[in-house]
């Protein structure tokens, strides 16, 4: 593989892989917060840390 | 016996003779650049935990006569050619008389193998709360544009000559992240990690000078001073706890090459999340980490040798570096101006910055920077959470990149 098409594979697929991993992990960071939502006893814990 | 005494002292002043000849020149050069970086750890505070042992470990290889790099030969193999007499070849034999110098033994132990950068990834990952990254976690989108530096300095590169898994490590530099940097370069280009290791350490602590001048080109006065909102506790102890898993799991799917580096910041970051192991959690972020820094910096200054490190493509890794870091700010900061156009002026685009793995550098020097503009604004937070961001953008960029080189049949 010539070094243009090296690059440039690198970076379409390097650039579009880093943001649809990161979007999939936003993803699952907001399912995680909807099924375990912020409990009064998470708040109790944090006032008297 | 005058004779032998006259012997004895030309053995004592070998080394001497050695420093005054063409090659003794060369290393005379890196005994002063070994000589900078500890001063520039001792007294301008540079990255002292790095800078100091790269420092010692690039002057004990450059004295001349050193043999602390040398390459010996393993026990298993001595007891073969005992076994084997006479009848060893010469060159082989030569090499069992010599042992193995202990620079060499420390890379051998952890940066030929990728051990070192690993348990320094265990360390972050117990020390780092990504407490700011959850409270928002769309902003892990800045972790993202902040690693764009990475892939166009490899274009550059590559356009320069280097060839394709030298353009790759010398990219990595981008991710801002010097265990990242390491693990690739010591894989992949084991022959420029010296000087990738010293340029990713630099430039990290360069961040606050680097970054602000390029933060201010390309915003208007009214996009820094946009305020943010104060950020509210929304966030349970159970995400957080399953945060770690669901990063490795989902990262390791999509990206099984960078498994270690994910992998090992997440465990950390596990242990420190769950309570369990406080032990554990404290000796990752002290001890372990500390002994791994020790051993990481001598054994990268020890692949400093003059006739590895004074070439041409120093040079070009250093300016590549540099390139790498600046098109990071840039594109996040533009990234951040997209978000703020979007948002109908809502996200301070000075935040985009903060998307690298310099941290908390880089979101220390946005806090700064916005407040410069609006005494009322308060980014930490936010920029933490980008920041958080970056560190997990750095270490997905580099897998999903060695997942690519996999892909294309390159590694």
């Amino acid at each position: 593989m010539d070094k243009l098409t090296f690059g440039l594979t690198m970076m379409v697929v390097g650039i579009g892989g880093t943001f649809l991993t990161l979007a999939i992990l936003i993803w699952s960071i907001q399912i995680l917060k909807k099924l375990f939502p912020l409990s009064a006893e998470d708040g109790n814990k944090s006032n008297r840390g | 016996m005058t004779e032998g005494i006259f012997e004895g002292l030309l053995g004592l002043t070998a080394g001497l003779q050695m420093l005054f000849t063409i090659a003794g020149l060369k290393n005379m050069v890196m005994l002063l650049i070994g000589g900078t970086l500890i001063y520039l750890g001792v007294k301008k505070d540079v990255e002292p935990l790095l800078l100091v042992p790269i420092g010692f470990g690039c002057l004990l290889v450059n004295i001349p006569g050193s043999e602390l790099m040398h390459q010996g030969i393993d026990i298993g193999a001595k007891q073969v050619l005992d076994a084997m007499g006479p009848a060893a070849p010469e060159a082989l034999q030569r090499m069992a008389k010599d042992d193995t110098g202990f620079l060499r033994s420390i890379y051998n132990m952890g940066i030929a193998n990728e051990l070192f950068p690993l348990l320094i990834f265990i360390g972050i990952g117990a020390m780092t709360d990504f407490g700011p990254l959850l409270e928002n976690p769309k902003i892990l989108l800045f972790g993202a544009a902040g690693q764009c530096g990475i892939f166009l300095t490899l274009l550059l590169a590559l356009a320069i000559g280097f060839p394709h898994l030298q353009a790759v490590s010398i990219a990595v530099i981008g991710a801002c992240d010097g265990p990242t940097a390491i693990y690739v370069a010591s894989q992949y280009a084991p022959e420029l990690l010296g000087p990738i290791s010293v340029a990713a350490y630099s430039y990290m602590a360069l961040v606050p000078i680097i970054q602000p001048p390029i933060m201010k080109a390309l915003t208007t006065e009214k996009e820094r001073a946009t305020p943010m909102p104060a950020v509210k506790r929304s966030v349970s102890g159970t995400t957080k706890l399953l945060f770690p898993i669901v990063v490795t799991v989902v990262t390791g799917l999509i990206a099984p090459k960078g498994l270690p580096l994910m992998g090992a910041i997440m465990l950390g970051n596990f242990m420190r999340e769950c309570g369990a192991v406080t032990r554990l959690t404290k000796a990752s972020e002290n001890e372990i980490a500390n002994i791994a820094t020790l051993f990481l910096g001598v054994a990268i200054g020890a692949t400093m040798g003059a006739e590895a490190f004074l070439k041409p493509t120093t040079l070009a890794i250093f300016a590549l570096g540099f390139i790498a870091i600046c098109l990071d700010t840039v594109v996040g900061v533009a990234f951040g101006k997209i978000w703020y156009t979007l948002s109908g002026g809502k996200m301070n685009p000075l935040i985009g910055a903060a998307g690298i793995s310099a941290f908390p550098m880089a979101a220390r020097v946005v806090q700064a920077q916005g407040q410069r503009y609006n005494k009322q604004n308060f980014l930490l937070m936010h920029a933490m959470g980008a920041n958080c961001g970056g560190q997990i953008g750095s270490v997905a960029a580099a897998a999903v990149m060695l997942s690519v080189l996999k892909g294309l049949g390159l590694i």
